[in-house]
């Protein structure tokens, strides 16, 4: 079979609100939607100061822990609204903010399940290609404890990727270097 | 849990990770903004779950047909030289990428973004915003009208110059493949100088840079470039399993 090389990444620069600001971008349900949550965050850089031209993509199953996409054989189809998909610019203060519904465990595909999880993917200028992580949440206790993927980090390192309860919703600050460098994955 | 083999096994594809040695690495000297935003610890390897293999079903809703023509806008045609960008979208593996949305910004054609942070002395174009977007068809194609982008100074080095280039964003069909780059133009003499050029190992720099498309273009109106674009595709490494058993 062919194979060919993948193109190239390359930084989205610092002006990528011309190409990739949508309206509404932020809410992976619509406004008003009954339980509603705000993944709210800030971006840092090595030096500690907030990244204001970053832009946060994130992806998720449904509360359900399901995917409307042809590889997942499951479906989803209980969410009217939601696309598990957010995108959202940390103009001006380096904050990001996403509106959503909280993903429910997602199959491991060998029989095991995930704790609820939000990929994220996090662009800018000075990364020449995407970085990835994951959120987690703090008050899935019991299901982070059987996940895999954060299992196999250190304790110190999986703290990182958990995010704690506000009062509408959850926080998760993203640090791109530094002695607190959230854990940043290959895919 | 529905619709899972028994034992809730899922068959789920497996992407490719890219080699290193063809990827743009995350720190890069010479491209000083980097210094402080490229992470210093090796990434963890992300197994491909569910979360991993799927994507945002989007576009149809997000694009309108005059979205693929960057030349006229606000009333009115855009200054420079005009260009067709047509390509298409693959996998590794060679297989199209179709109904996938293609999101486009670039500079005017004296190299200025309409963007409240750049405020270089080159004239804005009134009749030009820089943005365009578009779903690739059945076949992985996609096709923009827009100008020439000019180059521009920015403040990484002394005389630093970006060559003119195209800002490309794509989804594919998986998270796995999201993609953001930037498409070149044949022979800039402007490469050797510019950090987010050669960032890119020097064996991947020919896939950023597009062809001068002569059989495209159409006559008293438009230059044309090709370029492909290809997102990783399936690993085919061959794996063992439990149930693989003795095989000889």
């Amino acid at each position: 079979m062919t194979r060919l090389q993948p193109t190239p990444s390359a930084t989205v620069g610092p002006y990528l609100a011309i190409g990739l600001t949508w309206e509404g971008g932020e809410f992976v349900v619509p406004p008003g939607t009954p339980g509603a949550v705000w993944l709210r965050g800030t971006v840092f850089d090595g030096n500690g100061d907030p990244v204001s031209d970053a832009m946060v993509e994130t992806w998720q199953a449904d509360p359900d822990g399901r995917f409307d996409h042809p590889d997942d054989p499951r479906g989803s189809a209980r969410y009217p609204g939601f696309t598990g998909f957010g995108r959202a610019q940390t103009v001006p203060d380096g904050d990001y903010a996403i509106c959503t519904l909280k993903p429910g465990r997602v199959p491991d595909g060998e029989g095991g399940l995930q704790a609820p999880h939000v990929d994220v993917s996090v662009f800018a200028r000075g990364l020449l290609d995407r970085v990835v992580t994951r959120v987690y949440f703090a008050d899935e206790a019991e299901a982070n404890a059987e996940d895999v993927v954060l299992q196999g980090l250190p304790e110190d390192r999986r703290q990182t990727l958990i995010a704690t309860p506000t009062d509408d919703g959850y926080r998760l600050d993203l640090y791109l270097q530094g002695d607190r460098e959230t854990v940043f994955f290959a895919v | 849990m529905t619709g899972t083999t028994s034992g809730g096994r899922l068959d789920l594809p497996r992407y490719a990770r890219t080699d290193a040695a063809l990827r743009t690495p995350l720190s890069y000297s010479d491209y000083r903004s980097t210094g402080l935003r490229a992470p210093l610890r090796t990434p963890v390897d992300l197994p491909h779950r569910l979360t991993e293999v799927t994507r945002p079903l989007l576009g149809e809703d997000r694009v309108r047909p005059e979205d693929a023509d960057l030349t006229r806008r606000l009333g009115g045609e855009a200054v420079g030289q005009r260009i067709i960008v047509h390509g298409r979208v693959l996998d590794g593996d060679g297989r199209p990428v179709p109904h996938t949305l293609v999101e486009v910004w670039q500079a005017n054609a004296a190299g200025r973004y309409r963007h409240v942070v750049d405020n270089w002395p080159a004239p804005l174009d009134p009749h030009f915003d820089g943005l365009g977007r578009v779903m690739t068809d059945d076949q992985g194609r996609y096709e923009f009208l827009t100008i020439r982008p000019g180059a521009y100074p920015w403040r990484n080095h002394d005389n630093a110059w970006r060559p003119a280039h195209i800002h490309f964003s794509l989804f594919g069909r998986a998270f796995t493949q999201r993609l953001v780059t930037q498409m070149y133009f044949p022979d800039d003499p402007l490469f050797f100088q510019d950090p987010i050029f050669t960032s890119i190992p020097e064996a991947a720099r020919p896939l950023a840079i597009s062809r001068f498309d002569y059989e495209r273009t159409v006559d008293h109106w438009a230059l044309a470039y090709e370029w492909d674009i290809v997102l990783r595709g399936s690993d085919q490494t061959p794996f063992e399993t439990e149930d693989d058993g003795d095989v000889a």
